[in-house]
């Protein structure tokens, strides 16, 4: 490329402040490694550090950290609960999308204020006002245990905590860019003939599919990794209503880090692979609003 | 429009529209939002309100609460303006310059984002205790960072950096280059062209993400309490408080507690509207 510029402009682009001077160049490296100095040691560290405590003592120790029993009945806990919950936050979030980027109406912004919120709040306030309506003293607390329902310390109280925490990501994918897209085509399609499911399913979803896949899988990696509103809820009982999160802080507590950190790993994967299928649903052209 | 006349029972609340499914998709998000948030978000607030004034106040205002807030908003308050600098540095490095593996530190800015919080906060705490990778450097200049609200402001900080390397990103990548260049050829310095040409046009973004790390850091429990080290009124943080007050079935302390927590969130969400339209206004001032 430099060869096709003249010589005099070449001399002249190179004597202008701010351009290939000496300082351009030292401000320049100097940024990068602050950049990545304080990068490596908030981020690349720490990431570390969960593969090297694991393998600590060799292979043989990080397989039978998942010998254990209650080890294994966390991993199954939190897949079952992000299989619950994954789904049913899908549904409201194509829901919501429809009805907030198709229709104009009353009290559409209150609708994404309640959206938004969970995302605003501490998740142990998230997890603690279903204790509050569910627990022992909360509003139906004595219903509930007349009825020998359990809720809070039980599978239901983990799931609601965790739809309440994770809700918000595809609703939040999906709202600015079904309202960007517009609703021409569904109208064309309706006016058309075809029905609101064909429409739905046949023009709308191939639409926003990036945007789907880009909030479900957010949306999982948060329910798969919730700590806080999770461990409000959870009563910690150990193979029961442990989480791997939970379990992570059990284990550690215990001084097990080989244990704490192999579940860890996991998770860290899970982190990663979410990473990987975010860049390449970005490669697609696919940009968040 | 001659569908807008025929008397149909929605049209008292939304425009007229050829396409169906307003009713379910509405019916279904609203009971679907009613259910998770406003009806336990009621039992929060009247949980609160049940309790008497003096009983609320002594609750709120009591020295463990007290230095709970200090830790949880000093700690965040920190962690955001550690943030607005290496956040700015990172997101001006991401956008500006072209280094090997560029993309892959990109990629990673989300990592918080991703990674459980239990996970970032046991890591945190072996990186930085006494005899971890990084710590074990620090105490020879006798820092402490595990379990001081040093070892907080950490996790804190890593919390908060997508937020606001992401808001910036944009911001940054808007910034007028010719500008920018004019600017240099009249003879102005590197930190006058910064001063007057770069910070007026990504100050909206940076107050943005300031204000989205700082509310983010705030509610964060996971990956603090693990190098909290969680001494009462010294490294304990609010949402532990909280958590420690439901452990003990005092429901109505920790609901007040809650409030509280409650209307910090919803100051801080009023503020980044604020800062939106604020931003919004002066985008157009300029323009003209």
């Amino acid at each position: 490329m430099a060869g096709g510029i003249p010589f005099a402009l070449r001399e002249e682009l190179a004597s202008r402040p701010g351009r290939e001077t000496f300082i351009a160049e030292l401000v320049r490296w100097g940024l990068v490694v602050l950049s990545l100095g304080f990068l490596g040691a908030l981020l690349l560290a720490p990431l570390a550090t969960v593969f090297a405590v694991a393998f600590e003592h060799g292979l043989a120790a990080y397989w039978s950290s998942f010998a254990d029993p209650d080890t294994r009945a966390a991993i199954r806990l939190t897949l079952l609960t992000a299989a619950v919950v994954v789904p049913l936050n899908t549904a409201f979030g194509l829901a919501a999308a429809w009805c907030i980027a198709k229709f104009e109406f009353k009290g559409k912004s209150f609708l994404i204020t309640l959206i938004d919120l969970p995302l605003a709040i501490s998740p142990v306030i998230s997890g603690m006002m279903f204790v509050l309506l569910f627990g022992l003293q909360g509003w139906f607390g004595a219903w509930l245990q007349d009825h020998d329902i359990s809720i809070i310390f039980a599978l239901p109280g983990i799931i609601l905590a965790t739809m309440l925490v994770t809700f918000p990501y595809v609703a939040r994918e999906l709202i600015p860019l079904m309202q960007q897209l517009g609703n021409d085509e569904e109208e064309a399609a309706i006016t058309m003939g075809a029905g609101g499911w064909m429409t739905f399913f046949r023009v709308t979803l191939p639409k926003v599919r990036w945007g789907l896949i880009y909030g479900v899988i957010l949306c999982n990696a948060r329910a798969m990794g919730e700590f806080g509103a999770v461990s409000v809820v959870s009563g910690h009982i150990r193979g029961l209503t442990d989480t791997m999160p939970l379990t992570i802080e059990i284990l550690y507590q215990q001084y097990n880090f080989v244990g704490a950190f192999a579940v860890a790993s996991l998770l860290t994967l899970l982190a990663v692979v979410t990473l990987l299928i975010k860049s390449l649903v970005e490669r697609t052209g696919y940009k968040r609003r | 429009m001659a569908r807008g006349n025929v008397a149909r029972p929605l049209t008292a609340i939304r425009q007229p529209s050829v396409l169906p499914g307003f009713g379910l998709t509405f019916g279904f998000t609203t009971f679907f939002l009613s259910a998770l948030v406003l009806l336990p978000l009621a039992a929060l607030v009247f949980m609160a309100a049940s309790m008497s004034w003096s009983e609320f106040l002594h609750v709120v205002s009591s020295g463990r609460a007290i230095g709970s807030y200090r830790l949880s908003f000093g700690a965040s308050l920190l962690a955001a303006c550690i943030n607005l600098v290496f956040g700015f540095v990172i997101a001006w490095t991401l956008v500006r310059y072209r280094f090997p593996g560029r993309k892959l530190v990109d990629a990673l800015i989300d990592m918080p984002f991703a990674l459980p919080t239990a996970v970032s906060g046991i890591a945190l705490t072996t990186v930085f205790a006494q005899n971890g990778w990084i710590g074990q450097y620090l105490s020879v200049l006798g820092i402490r960072v595990a379990y001081t609200w040093i070892g907080v402001t950490v996790a804190l900080t890593l919390i908060g950096m997508p937020f606001m390397v992401r808001t910036l990103q944009p911001a940054i990548a808007e910034v007028q280059r010719d500008l920018e260049e004019a600017a240099e050829t009249l003879g102005a310095g590197r930190l006058y062209v910064f001063r007057r040409i770069v910070l007026p046009t990504v100050l909206p973004a940076m107050l943005t993400g300031f204000t989205l790390a700082f509310a983010r850091a705030v509610g964060e429990y996971g990956s603090v309490i693990f190098i909290a080290g969680n001494i009462p009124k010294k490294t304990e943080i609010t949402p532990l408080l909280i958590v420690i007050h439901l452990q003990e079935f005092d429901y109505r302390g920790a609901a007040a507690l809650g409030f509280v927590m409650l209307v910090m969130s919803f100051i801080v969400l009023l503020t980044i509207n604020l800062i939106h339209s604020w931003g919004r206004r002066r985008l157009v001032a300029t323009a003209h």
